[in-house]
């Protein structure tokens, strides 16, 4: 893969086609080019060729490049195709060659906080993201959300008009609306006027605002996300007096305890922290070394599953398992509560010291944030593997508190004009606020967003947004670095960005390319500011606006005496969390994510109360049962406060006992066509003062089933005999001791058959032969390589009664295995891909020869030749073939025309498909070292989901080539081949998982695999 | 039925002369009013036949997704059908065939119709493999060798082109057996018609049969090499259909047992639906002198002994896994007796091993109306067999986490039960518009025969 950077001159000029009129374009070039709007245009944006363009000879010599511009912007602007002309560039755009994807660095804003992204544009479409490997909060790795970026972008729901009461209306008749009201405002000095914002953090907007307050003293700003840090704000501010943000360096630290932190997925940096984890769990050579982990969680997520300990325990008693740390440790806290695990993990982290991190989660209490500071710095670890900084966000902490402020606010009358901008509080504010009836006596309430969503319907006007793929913006990753987000195509719809709609309240710029630069060029500085700027949107980061870190010290407070927070009441404890898919309910739209196996239950398309198996008993027993159509799981009404939801129950190993986890994000009804009426809300319970979980939870059976489309079920809590992972030597896993004590600890666990044990000669490579390996001790199962897949494969969704059916069709998958006891197993997870064998099973028993094998080793699949025997599929061992039983793929949505990757074939009913290896890839890096006269190196064949992951943990190359990453990796000594014992001679091996226990936690002997 | 003291049941009635045969199974065609009952029962099967051709018509717009085919499940009631009616189509062949080489007098009021049953039968599994593709319109005939301007061939190693092969051979060569079978009797009818235009359809298709010692001389080679031609057949056929299975790495599937206990499940099967025929037809047209309990018994008997061949191979299967130390089939072994679909295996060696048992009693094999139980027993027994080896084996396989479930829905029934009726309305057809009983070979059996037939 080719990542070339270039500056973003096309879309610079995006400001000047509005002006021009999309459609008026091709008739009319001269006649905008002469436009007053456009030669202003060219006077500020270049000054330089602006006096070009007075003289002839270097005007036309400047139209050459405008108009290839042009032609390139213009392409851009597909919002209508009448008709299907195909027009010839006159002359060829700068680096733009048809047919090659170009990149450009942007960045997605995630709950506030920039990812650095690089966007694939074929022809002026985006149509993949990559992560941005100079983005510190992304360091090339993505998430799933970062991969469905695009598909939010050509999201066939999303808002394309100004709405007035639900009628369509005008930007300007919006405008003009807003005149009289904002003008009573400004007599008032905007007493009455409130703005309600997402987390933000971009400079831009902060400083936009800034000037409109200054421009009604008395308008305020509130800005608030569902999934709220205030705890770990609010923690600082105990420890530290100020609201820093924690910075941990995981690559520096030796013993990492996690108090219920998600640093997988719950945390702004976990692109950062997962590449540094992995890159800490990779044991190699004659003495292996790894990092050693303890997470401590009562609902089970993926950084409890890669964790070496994982101890489940309720939310509400990690507080008193915290104090009795810092206690052994020595830091001056009451409270403790006693328990096996304390002293050894003690005293791990004190052999560390400085090379020893205690990190804690959203979800608890403040004074554990604070006790987590404390042991940091009584460990020494400040400074090595933890620092503190300014917070990105501009108001940091305090959200909850501050909505309910607003909230109160509207109900006393005192709001006369609210403006909500990217936020969707009537679906997700606790609930009791009760939201919605407070907005009603708001008289004006204008709302923006990507949806006409359930705040939408709630407001007088609605306003679509422009999606961050198609406007100018800017946001702070975590460590304060600043991105400039940049569009890569002109809006689709007639839409407006946040900038730009904050604009509209003032007078004075009014669009968002003018307003950012004219930001950045007070924050940087006029001397070399287009040096930078283009420097800034090339690399994705503005150079040095990394926050420096704060030197302080943790001042003792009521927080170290004060015991644990009392055990919550009555019934079970209900723990909140935002989904591994869907997250806080924003993207409930996306198919690719509602079709995502979740990391550990593996569902798709629901939300559902998770409990423990013995929780499961209390209640009576929770039947799941799996039927040929889905899984048939018991419905609950979960009732908290007297408010309840009925949610499907389901047993999910390792989650703590005494308590129920449910996720958010579901339950929408305005999401769109797709995300409207899946799962149930669990908003519904939520409260202001228990953001993520309280106790007083009644579950009563309802006598009800309903069906879930799970992907994989729980087989470890089955009895049924020889099926175990480990009798199957599917997946293997050693203890770091046992690998240091026999290298080979992970190959002698299968049984491999004997080399050239075969009656057919092998299949001879003159050239390259494609090969890759999947680390299983670095992946944290975080599913970004599926999305990434499903992205660049063109990978249709079908649904979740096709899911149930055991039809999903990514061809990439996640494989969950537990070991061990169903109260807390350990938790493996093996992502799936075609193993591209040597011996396919699948080749030989296609009747037509529609799966082949390629002179590179390649398991080829001829879609045009494919005839649908399914054949291939039974005699699969991995099961990695993908049938399109029915019409999956979309082909009348336009925006889903735009979306698709040009250089992968689009499957059509009743043809097979599968992992290609992203051969589409190779042949790229082919024609551009062909085209160089040399060989492909090594490296430059790049898999979507190698690119995609955050882990590091698959790694493609030429397996002919022995110096390539990839043979050095399977000569090494935890390689092994899945299956191998069929002489199926696998191209995708897999190495070993390798975990870190100590031996003084209690238990822990019994870890690793027993076998001969 | 006053001859059931006797050990041995004559092959024909009593009484019977030549033209007294004649007369007896040409009127079932020419001059005897169609019964009621073969316009209620040829009305069902056509009903059915509909309900087929509105599912195909529907599979074809929408795709094999409307059926429960899923992913571990590829292959589901299509092959299930197909595997089943080809184990059908067996008896035919092999009573026609094999029984003639033999020289097994007995197989002679059976042959007809039940090679009718084979044609029709393979017909109906004929559909399955199309239809099951995902792209039948192209599908149906890419898995053919033919030359094209893309120099593309078929895979010759898949065992699914030797499907193709091996389905096509019988199905062409079962169905000259049964013409050149037909064509003295053809003639006959031609004869004996008195509508005119009949008689030029009986003789188009009699082929100027006349009856002359050359003739007879022809047409006794003919069937003859025919009948050495499809005896190959009646092993391969199926030998290959199993292969389908055993060269595949499923658990369940890789056997080397699979050809000759396919096989014999196959004839078992096919004697089994002569006999769901052949007892109501003799009843119904009062052809209880043609088709004995002489013959009624033989086919209990060949049902017996290839029960126990299958039953065998059950226990070989069982065996094997348990012997071969392979964790992989001792849990497929182990899910098939105790998976979800263990009812399918218990109900499966029910029909299949236990309630055959009964047949060596002799007074059960030779009540018609125990053995028409039975028979309709072993037919569920055997389409039971073949839903073990492809959704049991394929549901649970190597990686527990691809594990699925399988049911087959709406569409694969009706599909089912449509072939069903394309069955019946093909075999109605038949009793009504040609001698369902070979009448020259019935003829050689009367006791005016025999003289010639010693002196041979």
């Amino acid at each position: 893969m080719s990542q070339e950077h270039v500056p973003s001159t096309p879309v610079t000029l995006e400001g000047v086609r509005r002006t021009g009129g999309q459609r008026r374009y091709w008739k009319s070039l001269d006649e905008l080019a002469d436009a007053p709007a456009f030669l202003e245009f060219l006077h500020r944006e270049f000054p330089e060729q602006a006096s070009m363009f007075q003289d002839p000879k270097g005007r036309r010599e400047f139209m050459t490049l405008m108009g290839a511009s042009l032609a390139l912007a213009g392409l851009t602007a597909c919002t209508k195709q009448p008709e299907e002309t195909i027009l010839p560039y006159v002359r060829q755009p700068e680096q733009l060659v048809p047919g090659r994807p170009l990149f450009f660095a942007t960045a997605t804003g995630h709950d506030g906080y920039a990812r650095g992204i690089l966007v694939e544009s074929h022809e002026g479409r985006p149509t993949k993201i990559e992560g941005n490997p100079e983005h510190p909060a992304s360091l090339g790795g993505t998430d799933v959300f970062g991969q469905a970026h695009v598909l939010g972008l050509y999201d066939p729901d999303r808002s394309k008009a100004v709405l007035y009461l639900g009628q369509q209306r005008t930007w300007g008749d919006f405008k003009a609306a807003l005149r009289e009201p904002l003008a009573k405002q400004q007599a008032k000095g905007g007493t009455g006027l409130r703005f309600l914002t997402g987390r933000n953090t971009s400079p831009t907007l902060a400083a936009q605002m800034r000037s409109l307050i200054a421009a009604f003293p008395g308008a305020k700003w509130t800005s608030w996300e569902p999934a709220t840090r205030d705890n770990s704000r609010a923690g600082a501010v105990l420890a530290f007096g100020e609201p820093v943000e924690a910075q941990y360096r995981f690559e520096r630290a030796d013993v990492i305890l996690s108090l219920e932190a998600d640093f997988v997925a719950g945390h702004p940096a976990s692109l950062r922290l997962v590449r540094e984890f992995a890159a800490r769990r990779k044991p190699a050579g004659e003495t292996p070394e790894m990092s050693r982990v303890y997470v401590v969680e009562g609902s089970p997520t993926s950084s409890g599953a890669s964790s070496d300990h994982r101890l489940a325990l309720k939310s509400s008693e990690i507080e008193g398992f915290a104090r009795a740390v810092a206690a052994e440790l020595g830091v001056v806290v009451q409270g403790g509560v006693a328990h096996a695990w304390a002293a050894p993990v003690a005293k791990d982290l004190k052999r560390a010291g400085a090379r020893a991190l205690v990190m804690v989660g959203e979800s608890q209490p403040p004074a554990v944030h604070a006790i987590g500071h404390a042991i940091n710095e009584a460990l020494g670890a400040v400074g090595s593997t933890v620092s503190y900084t300014a917070p990105a966000e501009t108001a940091a902490g305090g959200e909850a508190q501050s909505l309910a402020a607003l909230v109160a606010e509207m109900r006393q009358g005192v709001v006369e004009m609210l403006v909500i901008l990217g936020s969707n509080p009537v679906y997700a504010a606790p609930v009791d606020l009760d939201i919605a009836s407070a907005l009603d006596k708001v008289p004006f309430r204008i709302h923006h967003g990507l949806g006409n969503d359930e705040t939408a319907a709630r407001s007088h006007w609605h306003l679509p947004a422009s999606h961050p793929l198609e406007s100018w913006g800017d946001l702070r990753a975590a460590d304060g670095t600043v991105s400039i987000v940049q569009p890569l195509i002109a809006p689709l719809y007639h839409t407006l960005s946040e900038l730009e709609v904050l604009a509209a309240f003032t007078e004075g710029e009014q669009k968002g390319h003018e307003i950012l630069r004219a930001h950045w060029q007070d924050a940087l500085g006029a001397a070399d500011f287009e040096k930078r700027w283009n420097r800034a949107l090339h690399d994705g980061v503005v150079a040095g606006t990394a926050f420096e870190a704060k030197a302080l010290r943790v001042k003792p407070g009521a927080w170290a005496s004060a015991g644990a927070t009392p055990p919550p009441g009555s019934g079970l404890e209900i723990a909140f969390r935002t989904d591994p898919a869907v997250f806080d309910g924003r993207f409930a739209n996306l198919g690719w994510l509602q079709e995502l196996p979740k990391p550990l239950s593996k569902i798709t398309w629901d939300n559902v109360a998770l409990v423990s198996p013995k929780t499961a008993a209390e209640l009576g027993g929770v039947k799941t049962e799996q039927t040929a159509s889905g899984h048939v799981t018991e419905l609950a009404e979960l009732t908290l406060d007297g408010r309840s939801v009925v949610a499907p129950l389901w047993v999910l190993p390792g989650h703590a006992d005494g308590a129920v986890t449910v996720h958010l994000g579901y339950g929408r009804t305005r999401a769109g066509r797709v995300g409207s009426g899946v799962g149930f809300n669990a908003y519904a319970l939520r409260t202001s003062d228990a953001a993520w979980g309280r106790g007083g939870l009644q579950v009563r059976k309802t006598g009800g089933t309903t069906l879930i489309a799970c992907t994989q079920d729980h087989w470890t809590m089955d009895a049924t005999p020889h099926h175990q992972a480990e009798e199957r030597h599917i997946v293997r896993s050693v203890t770091l001791a046992e690998l240091a004590k026999d290298k080979h600890a992970i190959q002698k666990l299968g049984h491999e058959p004997a080399p050239g044990l075969s009656m057919y000669p092998p299949h001879e490579y003159k050239g390259h032969a494609w090969g890759m390996t999947i680390d299983m001790s670095a992946c944290v199962g975080c599913n970004a390589c599926v999305t990434a897949c499903q992205s660049e494969n063109n990978i249709p969704v079908v649904g979740k009664d096709q899911v149930g059916r055991g039809r999903e069709m990514q061809w990439i998958r996640v494989d969950r295995y537990y070991e061990g006891t169903p109260e807390n197993p350990e938790t493996y997870h093996q992502p799936v891909v075609c193993m591209h064998c040597e011996n396919a099973p699948c080749e030989v028993v296609c009747p037509v020869a529609a799966t082949v094998h390629s002179d590179e080793g390649l398991n080829d699949m001829v879609y045009n030749r494919c005839v649908g025997t399914k054949y291939c599929s039974n005699n699969c061992p991995y099961k990695v073939r993908r049938f399109n039983f029915l019409l999956y793929q979309d082909w009348t949505t336009p925006t889903f025309k735009m979306l698709r990757n040009p250089e992968v074939t689009v499957r059509s009913r009743g043809v097979m498909e599968k992992c290609t290896y992203c051969v589409q890839r190779i042949s790229r890096a082919r024609i551009d070292a062909k085209n160089l006269g040399r060989e492909i190196r090594d490296g430059e064949v790049v898999t979507a989901c190698e690119a995609a992951c955050p882990a590091q943990a698959i790694v493609f190359g030429d397996v002919n080539d022995p110096e390539s990453r990839v043979s050095k990796l399977k000569a090494g000594d935890r390689n092994y081949g899945l299956l191998a014992e069929l002489q199926t001679k696998p191209r995708t091996s897999y190495l070993g998982a390798v975990r870190n226990p100590n031996p003084e936690i209690p238990g822990a002997g019994s870890e690793g695999q027993q076998h001969g | 039925m006053a001859s059931q003291d006797r050990v041995v049941h004559p092959v024909i009635g009593p009484g019977h002369t030549f033209a007294s045969v004649t007369d007896k199974i040409s009127s079932i065609v020419l001059t005897t009013k169609t019964p009621i009952g073969w316009f209620v029962g040829f009305g069902i099967a056509f009903s059915l036949f509909m309900v087929f051709l509105a599912t195909v018509s529907y599979l074809l717009v929408k795709g094999v997704g409307i059926w429960g085919v899923n992913v571990p499940v590829g292959w589901g009631f299509d092959i299930i059908n197909f595997v089943w009616w080809i184990g059908i189509g067996h008896a035919g062949t092999l009573i026609s065939a094999i029984l003639l080489l033999l020289r097994q007098q007995w197989r002679t009021s059976i042959n007809r119709f039940a090679e009718a049953m084979t044609l029709f039968a393979v017909a109906c599994a004929g559909m399955y493999p199309i239809l099951h593709m995902g792209r039948p319109w192209v599908g149906a005939y890419w898995l053919m060798p033919y030359p094209n301007t893309m120099g593309l061939w078929p895979n010759f190693k898949s065992p699914l082109v030797w499907d193709v092969f091996a389905v096509s051979t019988y199905a062409t060569v079962s169905l000259l057996f049964w013409y050149v079978g037909l064509i003295p009797d053809l003639a006959t009818l031609r004869d004996r018609a008195a509508n005119r235009t009949v008689k030029i359809v009986y003789g188009f298709f009699a082929v100027g049969w006349r009856g002359s010692a050359r003739h007879w001389a022809n047409y006794e080679m003919a069937y003859l090499i025919l009948a050495a031609l499809s005896t190959p057949l009646v092993l391969s056929v199926h030998t290959v259909v199993s292969f389908d299975f055993a060269v595949g790495v499923i658990p369940g599937w890789h056997a080397t047992i699979f050809p000759p206990y396919f096989v014999a499940g196959a004839i078992y099967a096919g004697f089994a639906m002569v006999l769901t025929l052949a007892i109501p037809l003799r009843k119904a047209y009062g052809l209880e002198d043609f088709i004995t309990l002489r013959h009624i018994e033989n086919m209990a008997k060949v049902m017996l002994a290839t029960s126990l061949i299958v039953a065998y191979g059950y226990l070989m299967e069982a065996f094997m896994a348990w012997y071969s130390g392979n964790s992989y089939e001792r849990f497929m072994m182990w899910n098939r007796m105790a998976g979800p679909y263990g009812w399918s295996y218990w109900a499966l060696i029910f029909c299949n091993v236990i309630v055959i048992n009964t047949l060596w009693i002799k007074a059960l094999r030779t009540n018609v109306v125990y053995l028409f139980f039975i028979s309709l027993v072993v037919s569920v027994g055997m389409w039971l067999e073949r839903f073990v080896i492809i959704v049991t084996s394929l549901h649970r396989d190597f990686l527990p986490s691809s594990w699925g479930n399988y049911r087959g829905t709406i569409f694969d029934w009706s599909m089912f039960i449509g072939t069903i009726g394309l069955f019946l309305t093909l075999f109605f057809l038949f009793i009504r518009f040609l001698p369902t009983i070979s009448i020259f070979e019935m003829r050689t059996l009367v006791p005016a025969a025999q003289p010639a037939e010693d002196k041979q």
